[in-house]
């Protein structure tokens, strides 16, 4: 049935009536080039956004909501409003062991205080801190490792620093990893230099220590500042945390409508909501580019239509010699896809040609606006397909007009 | 070869109609050379249609090669149109933007021909008509007796029973429609049954027979003696 499209002849109508009408048809094309451009333009424009937007996140656990105690709102149990809320290491227990869809719950404890390194010194804020933190906020490590749970098992006296902290104790391009630091007047052994992320929930964290160090160190007993709950893949995070407050709420005999009791940033929300708006670009993008691609399809088969009435008398010609009309519309079916086609793949060459420009742009660095905008080759199948379709479509419309009429009256065409 | 009997035709004119033909009655055997004559109007042409299947007659018998012609899909028309009919108009209808050899070519590309043995066969053609050495010009290129050379050739070309002519030579100049007619002449020589309409009465006697319309009826219907187009040339 389609052999027709292997037949050199049928090209060789394709490309007579292409250069009969070459201004024409290059004019027609531009439409449908311009659509593909935009579409592949703009996906791609909005999957470099998007890449950008993951790696700023990718060291983040982007389903994790952070706890802190404040003060109560509302007077319960005997209690006045305004006491002030403390987490406990035994509160995490629980809500490890009863909130469904909980992957990690990860204490800390934070303090600011005085470190001091041979001459330089200053306040830092340093946190308490166990291995998996690693699993929720990814420790981009320059140096050294981060702490382990030997180190929490035997409460050491170690520190991951940041680099900004580096930077600030130690001279250019000297080792910090194994020298000492003094926290709290206490000695330390560095053992890792860390970049600080894209992102942070919470104020940026100057150096960790073991989480059993600083609870030793100062005496913080089961006492805990923070909590980090980051949630299973598939559930939501935001449900987590509702539940998550309500049983903590409950275990320190907080009202359960009381809203100021805990403090919360939830990551999951935050990241929600950045995602809604690039699904809504792609979203919108398709919608833009798909319009323009029908509008742009719409006006070849308006000139196709324009030209198989100018070429009415030809059609009558070849429907004289002995062609029948299936022929005919087969003709003018594979012109309009042909055309389409050719204005598709060149727009989506182009477009390509403006996302590699839109990288050379935007796209360097490590704090680039967009990373590796690009198209998957399924979406150019897509588009391709979707143009064949359109075209084969649009082009019916002049293939019936042409065989509408007899033969005879097609020749009397002047 | 061809047989008409009780033809009748008419065209929707607003409210009313134009009869046409009003009861053609031809019988045309093979080998013939027969002019079509009448008046402008008289209904030649659409005489011819008939006969070339490009139109339908509203009544009547039509049977061409003992194919009787009747109700034929668009189809089976176009198949006919090219294996039995070939076709020469007073404007040469040649596709302009195709140069003489792929014109020839063009019915042979419709019986589904292999493209070299195409080409062969359209180029044997345009020499038969003089033209091999123009087979690469386009009709713009070509005089207007050259453009109807190419156009018999094309209508050659598929080798048909009939040819059909309407006013072959209409547009052209008294010494090219003799070049014309002569062509004309010697295939009717090698055998084709040829049917031309015509008002011009020496290109008519230069037929074998002579069929004169009036009023949508045959008035006159004779044979004559062929008057040989090349004592001209
Ligand atoms: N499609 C049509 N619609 C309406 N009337 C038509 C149509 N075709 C032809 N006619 C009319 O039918 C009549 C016969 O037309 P036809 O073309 O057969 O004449 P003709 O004998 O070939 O004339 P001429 O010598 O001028 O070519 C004319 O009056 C013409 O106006
Ligand atoms: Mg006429």
């Amino acid at each position: 049935m389609f052999k027709f499209l292997f037949d050199r002849d049928t090209w060789q109508e394709v490309f007579d009536s292409f250069s009969k009408n070459k201004l024409r048809s290059v004019l027609t094309m531009v439409g449908v080039w311009w659509g593909i451009l935009l579409l592949i333009g703009l996906l791609g424009s909005a999957r470099g956004l998007e890449n950008a937007f993951n790696r700023l996140f990718g060291d983040f656990a982007t389903n994790s909501v952070f706890i802190w105690g404040q003060s109560t709102g509302i007077p319960f149990k005997g209690f006045q409003e305004g006491r002030r809320v403390q987490l406990s290491l035994t509160d995490t227990k629980k809500v490890e062991e009863n909130i469904e869809g909980i992957e990690f719950v990860v204490p800390r404890n934070l303090r600011q205080t005085s470190v001091t390194r041979k001459f330089q010194s200053g306040n830092f804020r340093v946190a308490g801190d166990y291995p998996l933190l690693d699993m929720v906020e990814k420790k981009r490590l320059l140096n050294g490792r981060f702490i382990n749970q030997n180190d929490i098992n035997n409460k050491r006296k170690v520190a991951v620093i940041s680099e900004d902290i580096y930077k600030q104790l130690f001279e250019k391009k000297e080792q910090a990893v194994g020298q000492y630091i003094l926290i709290n007047n206490i000695n330390f052994k560095v053992i890792g230099v860390h970049k600080l992320s894209n992102v942070n929930m919470g104020p940026p964290i100057d150096m960790h220590i073991p989480f059993t160090t600083f609870q030793q160190i100062f005496n913080q007993g089961d006492k805990i500042g923070w909590v980090m709950i980051t949630g299973k893949p598939d559930y939501d995070i935001v449900q987590i945390e509702q539940d998550s407050k309500l049983l903590l709420k409950n275990l320190n005999n907080i009202h359960p409508d009381d809203k100021r009791a805990f403090g919360s940033a939830n990551a999951g929300k935050e990241f929600g909501k950045v995602t809604g708006f690039l699904t809504g670009m792609q979203f919108l993008t398709w919608f833009v580019g798909i319009a323009t691609l029908i509008a742009g399809v719409f006006a070849i088969g308006n000139i196709l239509l324009i030209t198989v009435r100018e070429r009415t008398k030809e059609i009558g010609v070849r429907r004289a010699l002995g062609a029948t009309p299936f022929e005919i519309k087969r003709q003018i079916v594979v012109e309009a896809v042909f055309l389409t086609l050719v204005a598709g793949i060149l727009g989506i060459i182009t477009g390509g040609w403006i996302l590699i420009l839109l990288d050379h742009l935007f796209g360097q660095g490590d704090d680039a606006a967009i990373v590796n905008a690009s198209v998957s080759i399924l979406v150019v199948f897509i588009a391709l397909f979707i143009l064949v379709v359109l075209g084969t479509l649009i082009g019916l419309i002049p293939a019936f007009k042409a065989t509408s009429v007899k033969p005879i009256e097609a020749l009397r065409e002047e | 070869m061809l047989e008409i009997k009780n033809l009748h035709k008419s065209y929707p004119i607003g409210d009313s109609s134009l009869h046409v033909l009003k009861g053609i009655n031809l019988s045309v055997k093979e080998g013939e050379m027969v002019a079509i004559m009448g008046s402008s109007g008289s209904g030649k042409s659409t005489l011819l249609n008939i006969i070339g299947m490009l139109d339908e007659a509203d009544s009547g018998d039509y049977i061409l090669d003992e194919l009787p012609i009747k109700n034929l899909t668009e189809k089976k028309a176009a198949v006919y149109r090219n294996k039995f009919l070939g076709f020469i108009f007073q404007s040469f209808n040649l596709i302009n933007y195709k140069n003489a050899l792929e014109n020839v070519a063009l019915p042979l590309y419709y019986q589904g021909m292999k493209r070299k043995q195409r080409q062969e066969k359209a180029l044997f053609h345009l020499e038969k008509v003089g033209l091999a050495d123009w087979a690469h010009h386009l009709p713009k290129e070509l005089s207007g007796g050259q453009k109807q050379r190419v156009a018999i050739a094309r209508a050659l070309a598929a080798n048909p029973k009939l040819l059909l002519a309407d006013e072959p030579t209409g547009a052209l100049d008294t010494a090219t429609s003799h070049e014309i007619m002569a062509f004309i002449q010697q295939l009717n020589d090698e055998g084709k049954t040829i049917l031309m309409v015509t008002h011009e009465e020496d290109i008519a006697s230069m037929c074998k027979r002579i069929v004169r319309l009036k009023d949508g009826v045959i008035m006159e219907d004779k044979p004559v003696t062929q008057v040989r187009a090349s004592q001209y040339v």
